[in-house]
């Protein structure tokens, strides 16, 4: 309870006159502390007055004034004794009754149901179309700067592939690494019940250049710099840097999205040859210190093992992964619209779009690869 | 009615690192008054607000609201928040939740108790008091004009029917009908409620059309307290050129058709 509720109450009397008039009288305090009694009250007794007597109301604001007015409206009553304090207040409030809903409409269950599922397919349609148009408008965009090699952003395409190439290589170096270990410890477990425990070396060696060194990096490429493409051109919509960019003649596409892209691009096969040649280096560490497998045996074994088909596979699919990524995140950058809350909402999705993507697309090369006898 | 002021500020001091904001900063705002403050930009208007409704922690000074000592811990001092209402620069509104919604936040939040139908009947009141369509009620935030969304910060600033109502430059950023309609709802609420009102503005208009007093604040403190005329008869430079620029006297000649004469008693 509110202190002010304790030390003033509002209490309320029902009588009859002489005249057979019935009179609801109202004494204490009608704030917004002690209405919710009152309101509570009235609305069980639900009694019929005619008269709504507040003279003996010592404090009244605007909520005890809604109140007092609309027991008198419901019951038909006539308010007396009304301080100069109340009438105004009264006054006031009963020119702003409303009737509008207070919430936005909200179906029921099955109706919001079915209504989503049709809402969600339709702007599927409709998003793969603005997907299709973007991807066309970059097209474009690198076509005409292909024309006029002069119109492409030299630093800011070396900017960012500072950011998202040099200044992840420590993160993804650590990750490669620790996935190399894993990934040898638990194969050596497994094949040394074969006695094939020296397989380790292609299953590490093979494994990381064909697959999972651009996979993995893609992954955090995605969580990194696409989702910092989305929150940055977001941000950016939202204050109106990109339409005053337009306004001034300078294409965003050509001087904020083409370089990204083109980037994460050019990083993307480079990261994921470094992330595969240091899980490599993982692998033979754990052989190294558990299986008794020395160091640059490991190294060497690689080189006899693995086919040089496995990095092209690896590199091939690098600038795949990139594209999706860095299109997803600028993408959906650009299409921030109202909020702030839509940003957030825009950057999640850049993510989880472009790691699905990289993971479907990947499982199709793995198909694709091993039918055309790239094994 | 208490006599005691509302805001009563003794030696407040503000440091940022080594950039000293204010010091020795004292201000009195009487009861019932709106007082308006004014100062160029960076002189700490913003962050003398912030002190008194204690979103900043003062490195010295002490501050009083309604008889209240602020940032000392106590009970009371959750109390005293639903007696003053804040209308930030933007609305600040909460943006998941619709405008009527947003009024019902302190009304959920201080009296529970309250019943789901009454909150509501009290939140659409609210909103149609500040001038809003009845239709606002329902919409989102990112549905409403700059101007509706003061107004709809308004209406949640006053949830609570505080005594004290503090106004981040609440023209601002308004066209000059949207801002004449804006202060005269200021005054009328004023009038009706009884608020005491504390407003940061730049706008000169506002100044001359609503406040009681005005309190400038230059050199990290306030350097005069005083209806427009007697500000116009100190002669600070600072003053002199906020209230006799060539902005500050088309809003006083809009004032005071004629001749300006200075020291005028009634204003």
């Amino acid at each position: 309870m509110n202190l002010a509720s304790m030390t003033i109450t509002c209490d309320h009397v029902l009588y009859q006159t002489e005249g057979g008039a019935v009179v609801l009288a109202l004494t204490g305090a009608v704030t917004i502390a002690t209405v919710s009694g009152l309101d509570r009250a009235m609305r069980q007794e639900e009694p019929a007055f005619s008269t709504l007597d507040i003279a003996a109301v010592k404090e009244i604001d605007t909520a005890g004034a809604w109140l007092v007015w609309r027991l008198a409206r419901d019951a038909g009553a006539q308010i007396t004794g009304a301080s100069g304090q109340a009438e105004r207040l009264i006054g006031a409030i009963k020119t702003c009754s409303g009737v509008a809903p207070v919430t936005p409409y909200r179906p029921a269950f099955l109706t919001y149901l079915t209504a989503q599922t049709g809402k969600v397919v339709l702007e599927l349609a409709a998003g793969s179309m603005r997907v299709l148009d973007f991807f066309g408008a970059v097209v474009a965009t690198a076509g005409s700067v292909l024309l006029h090699p002069r119109r492409l952003r030299f630093t800011a395409l070396v900017r960012h592939m500072q950011l998202v190439g040099v200044d992840s290589l420590g993160i993804i170096g650590l990750m490669s690494f620790l996935v190399g270990v894993v990934i040898a410890q638990q194969g050596a477990v497994q094949l040394a019940q074969f006695g094939a425990q020296i397989y380790t070396v292609n299953l590490t060696g093979r494994i990381a250049l064909r697959e999972l060194g651009v996979l993995m990096t893609a992954i955090m490429v995605a969580g990194r710099s696409g989702s910092a493409f989305a929150a940055q051109l977001g941000t950016m919509k939202l204050t109106e840097e990109i339409d005053a960019m337009r306004t001034i003649g300078v294409s965003p596409m050509e001087a904020l999205v083409l370089p990204r892209i083109l980037a994460t691009l050019i990083m993307m096969p480079l990261l994921g040859v470094f992330s595969a040649l240091i899980a490599i280096v993982g692998g033979a560490s754990i052989s190294a210190a558990t299986m008794g497998i020395p160091f640059f045996t490991f190294l060497s074994r690689v080189q006899e093992v693995v086919p040089m088909i496995d990095l092209w596979v690896g590199v091939v699919k690098g600038p795949m992964f990139g594209l999706i990524v860095a299109l997803t995140g600028c993408y959906q950058g650009m299409q921030v619209e109202g909020s702030s809350e839509e940003v957030g909402k825009r950057t999640t999705m850049a993510v989880v779009q472009a790691i699905s993507a990289v993971i479907l697309i990947d499982a199709f090369f793995a198909v694709f690869f091993s039918e055309v006898g790239w094994i | 009615m208490n006599s005691e002021p509302a805001i009563r500020i003794t030696g407040l001091e503000n440091r940022f690192g080594a950039q000293v904001v204010h010091q020795g900063l004292d201000l009195e705002v009487r009861r019932g008054e709106i007082i308006g403050v004014v100062g160029g930009s960076g002189t700490g208007k913003s962050v003398l607000m912030r002190s008194i409704i204690g979103l900043q922690r003062p490195s010295a000074g002490r501050i009083e609201v309604l008889g209240q000592v602020i940032g000392e811990p106590c009970r009371a001092d959750i109390d005293i928040r639903s007696r003053w209402g804040v209308l930030f620069q933007g609305g600040a509104l909460f943006s998941t939740l619709t405008v009527a919604e947003n009024v019902e936040v302190g009304l959920k939040e201080f009296y529970p108790q309250m019943d789901p139908r009454l909150r509501r009947e009290i939140a659409r009141f609210k909103v149609t008091m500040t001038g809003l369509p009845d239709a606002a009620a329902a919409k989102y935030p990112s549905e409403l004009s700059g101007g509706m969304k003061k107004r709809a910060g308004l209406a949640r600033a006053l949830a609570l029917d505080p005594e004290l109502l503090f106004l981040d430059e609440p023209t601002a950023g308004l066209d000059p009908i949207g801002a004449a309609a804006f202060d005269h709802l200021t005054r009328e609420l004023h009038e009706t409620l009884g608020l005491t009102v504390f407003l940061i503005t730049h706008d000169l208009d506002t100044l001359h059309e609503i406040c009681d007093r005005v309190a400038v604040l230059a050199d990290k403190q306030v350097i005069a307290v005083g209806t427009i005329p007697e500000l116009l008869a100190s002669d600070h430079p600072w003053i002199h050129d906020y209230f006799d620029g060539p902005r500050g006297r088309s809003a006083l000649a809009a004032r005071y058709p004629g001749p300006v004469a200075g020291g005028q008693e009634h204003f």
